[in-house]
């Protein structure tokens, strides 16, 4: 198939971009969304132009390193898809598709598609952790963790940390990725010592790292590769009342 | 005529590992080793490259125990590392099941899945680790799969006759990985480590015979810098993209061991690749990476290709059951389609050449899920291997509750690495390798669930106990940024950067890898032979003259590039390919995943040759490469013929 991409370029922080018209021809509808830029770059580097920087690793849709929004949708038109995963056979010949990088106050752009989402690290640090230092634990059957505990903790922890949920979001908020991680170490037995400082100490990396307010939407989990649920939002909300109550 | 590709120097023996009863070794060697008291560790700096299970665990215990550590990852984060792709499970040798597991049967199985190319202590210590790594990672609040009573479910993975596998669902290699990146997350908050995102390890820094540090580019300013240290560590993963085509993610690469090979220390048998039997085939030159299937599906997926190679054109409810042939059930009856993955990807190699394959090129056989739906219902099925059926129909467009998944060997993992001994350390005092970067425990063949259990071992338990040893010594003598060996380092990399814009030819840095793919595939692959191994060894050196010569890498050296850094990892992925192929030719005996043509019993079963080849393959870089042969010896697991028939 032959397609149009219109995609973002920019060649660093400080410059203004633009979006740029490419013909790209004969795409295999077999091929992934990434193997057509592929493609694309490897024409532009032997017409001698710049190609496009995107970000990417393991294109199995796990690494959470890929992502841009595809006609104005992060990771595209697929739910629960990531870019990496996204096929060429859900796009028609002749289309044109318009690629950009993700777009939040906390993601600043560090050249084309390619941005710096390091916030997410030091909303992490802040507390989405359990303090298990090494070689200190019990027996890992010392305490059982109900079925339905431990499989709701696991599916909050999918998360893959790819940032869609706040390039979704029209206030750039990053409250699912804050709340996917406070539900899964809330949800387990291991993860009540530090619960009430987890969530008030990730909620206040998260203001400062400059993402928005949560008003709500439901953008974020429309979006997200992983399908986190919004409900999570409404159980960061309820940990972070009785945190903020006890003090 | 072969030997002139390689001379041949001194044997090298493990120097760290204690004799003795095998049980109690590891409780010796710890007592043994040096410590470094708390007050002390603060004045020590650690730098670790990489942040995967082995990088990032070990990351956040040295800097539990006090060290000054600093991390080093090219991804944007260090939760990205490629461990998080590893689907199936993690061994550990807890016999939750009462189903007669032990220390001693992980140990014996890791031996034997290994075809005896791998050290009895080494194993032997994995094993007893094993048990120490489930209990850390649940406290971590790693959610691993669970059975009703809240107790942790296991299951029975390639090749193994107890459950002794942990898992997460079809992602246990994310959540673990999520478990030490958030620990080493804890430790960056408390400033105990300094995390570099976006930065590439180029070259090592050795002075006065110790690694004392590394030149880093930082990704995305170009800029050079070094950074030194009272050790180094490397946990840069493995290096199956020597390939091109394999089941790692597109940034994984040798640069960081090859680097410090070239500074002296040893590569260890480089032609051990796992060839893993479950991926989705290949659909088109647009290919850029293979994607495996976790081989948990062989527990219940049934393996087969037509009869009839006039069959294979048509759509698989076609052909009648009496047509189908269950290769590997009927190969191995006692073992079916569990046998290791060297023997399943063989098999499935052999049938394809006999003109049985399905799919695209014929280059694919069915695993076949109908008999499991029928027997446990379609609900049980999607809640066992729901993710990876969604996946597949993802990428290939089929629905395989429908049709059978059609799958194919990829390149997985890699066995051979960086040479260290027992405490984990290199040829190269004070650089230590930890995880799949280092050869250590899997012998010429790796068993299913194993490389996440090396990886934690490595990093939580093992390297955090030996690197005192080494460190009690230190603080060393300061280095400074003038020493002629780090100017020589730092101008080592700023030449070969400039070197690599300068050609500015006419093809592009992947259409050189992919070529040099294709030559690894064909002749270092699954099969290999001396003929093939000599011609493959012509064109390697061959198209990596064409490479310096026409290669074209656009922008600078000043700004992001990702086409410098894939320029930088092909330029010494065509040095380890000739090494791999060197490797491979020398080892004229069938082991593990390498099967030599010329070496296979009247049914075609691979061979080994204990006496001749019962060791590991050290080589120390130079034009001529030199092998140091380091004598494996069995005191406790008797090398035998692997049968799974």
């Amino acid at each position: 198939m032959d397609i149009q991409v219109r995609v973002w370029r920019q060649s660093g922080p400080e410059d203004k971009g633009r979006m740029v018209t490419y013909d790209v021809k004969d795409i295999s509808p077999d091929a992934s969304f990434l193997e057509m830029l592929d493609v694309l770059n490897e024409k532009l580097i032997l017409d001698g132009d710049d190609p496009v920087a995107f970000d990417h690793d393991c294109r199995e849709g796990i690494c959470g390193m890929c992502g841009m929004m595809i006609n104005g949708v992060a990771h595209g038109p697929e739910r629960a898809t990531t870019t990496c995963q996204l096929h060429m056979r859900h796009f028609k010949d002749g289309d044109t598709i318009d690629v950009e990088p993700w777009r939040a106050a906390a993601f600043p752009v560090i050249k084309d598609l390619v941005v710096n989402r390091g916030a997410f690290d030091r909303i992490i640090a802040a507390g989405g952790y359990i303090t298990a230092p090494t070689g200190t634990a019990p027996d890992a059957h010392a305490t059982p963790v109900p079925k339905p505990d431990a499989d709701a903790a696991f599916e909050a922890a999918t998360c893959i940390g790819c940032g869609a949920c706040v390039a979704a979001c029209p206030n750039g908020s990053s409250m699912l990725f804050t709340a996917a991680k406070v539900a899964h170490l809330g949800l387990l037995p291991q993860g009540q010592p530090e619960r009430d400082s987890r969530v008030v100490d990730m909620l206040e990396a998260q203001d400062e790292a400059g993402f928005g307010g949560c008003t709500n939407m439901g953008e974020c989990t429309t979006v997200c590769p992983k399908g986190i649920p919004l409900t999570l939002i409404g159980r960061l909300n309820n940990d972070y009342r009785k945190a903020v109550g006890k003090r | 005529m072969t030997d002139s590709f390689w001379n041949e120097g001194d044997p090298i023996a493990d120097g760290a590992a204690p004799d003795g009863p095998i049980e109690t070794r590891w409780e010796r060697r710890k007592f043994s080793a040096k410590l470094v008291n708390p007050a002390n560790r603060r004045k020590l700096t650690v730098i670790v490259v990489g942040t995967g299970l082995a990088g990032g665990s070990a990351a956040a215990t040295l800097a539990e125990a006090g060290y000054k550590v600093r991390s080093y990852c090219y991804q944007d984060s260090p939760r990205r590392a490629h461990s998080i792709a590893a689907q199936g499970g993690i061994n550990a040798a807890k016999n939750y099941r009462n189903d007669g597991d032990s220390i001693y049967r992980l140990f014996y199985d890791t031996v034997k899945g290994g075809d005896f190319r791998a050290r009895e202590s080494n194993v032997y210590r994995l094993a007893q680790v094993s048990v120490n790594i489930i209990d850390q990672c649940v406290a971590q609040g790693v959610p691993f799969a669970r059975e009703y009573g809240g107790l942790l479910d296991n299951r029975s993975f390639g090749g193994t006759q107890v459950s002794r596998t942990f898992y997460a669902r079809g992602q246990t290699g994310q959540q673990l990985l999520l478990g030490a990146y958030q620990a080493m997350e804890r430790q960056i908050g408390l400033g105990n480590i300094e995390m570099n995102a976006r930065h590439e390890m180029l070259e090592l820094i050795v002075v006065d015979g110790r690694a004392r540090g590394v030149v880093v580019r930082d990704l995305v300013t170009g800029e050079i810098t070094t950074d030194f240290a009272d050790a180094v560590v490397l946990a840069s993963g493995g290096y199956g993209n020597v390939f091109f085509l394999s089941t790692n993610a597109k940034g994984c690469n040798v640069t960081a061991t090859w680097r410090a090979h070239r500074k002296g220390a040893l590569f260890a048998n480089p032609c051990y690749t796992q060839i893993h039997p479950t991926c989705i085939p290949e659909s088109g030159t647009h290919q850029s990476k293979l994607t495996l299937m976790s081989e948990s599906l062989r527990n219940d997926g049934r393996v087969w290709v037509p009869r009839k190679a006039e069959d294979c054109g048509k759509p698989a409810a076609d052909v009648p059951e009496e047509d189908r042939d269950y290769y590997l059930e009927r190969i191995y009856p006692s073992f079916g389609n569990l046998v290791p993955r060297d023997i399943a990807s063989r098999a499935a190699k052999n049938v394809c050449d006999e003109g049985r394959g399905v799919g695209p090129g014929g280059l694919g056989v069915y695993l076949d899920f109908a008999d499991a739906i029928q027997r446990l219902g379609r609900k049980a099925v999607e809640a066992k291997y729901g993710n990876l059926f969604e996946m597949y129909q993802r990428i290939t467009g089929e629905d395989p509750y429908e049709v059978p998944m059609r799958i194919y060997p990829a390149v997985h993992y890699t066995m051979g690495g960086l040479w260290v001994d027992y405490d984990l350390q290199s040829t190269i005092p004070g650089l230590f390798v930890i995880g799949e970067a280092n050869f250590s425990d899997h012998g010429a063949n790796r068993l299913g669930a194993s490389a996440l259990m090396q990886g934690l071992a490595d990093g939580y338990f093992v390297l955090p106990n030996t690197i005192n040893n080494y460190l009690a010594a230190g603080p060393f003598e300061p280095v400074s940024p003038d020493d002629p060996e780090v100017v020589e380092a730092r101008t080592q990399v700023e030449d070969r950067l400039t070197r690599l814009l300068a050609v500015d030819g006419d093809r592009t840095v992947d259409s050189f890898h992919r070529e040099l793919g294709h030559i690894m595939w064909e002749y270092c692959g699954m099969e290999r032979t001396e003929e093939g191994l000599t011609k493959a060894i012509g064109l390697i050196r061959g198209l990596r003259e064409e490479f310096w010569t026409r290669v074209k890498v656009p922008g600078t050296g000043e700004q992001l590039n990702q086409n410098l850094e894939k320029a930088g990892r092909v330029a010494d992925f065509f040095e380890l390919a000739e090494l791999m192929c060197i490797d491979a030719l020398h080892r004229a005996e069938s082991a593990g995943g390498h099967f030599r043509a010329e070496s296979q019993t009247p049914d075609g079963e691979a061979l080994r040759h204990d006496d001749e080849f019962g060791y590991v393959a050290a080589w120390e870089y130079g034009d001529v490469p030199t092998l140091h042969k380091e004598d494996l010896t069995f005191e406790y697991v008797h090398p035998s013929t692997r049968s799974y028939k």
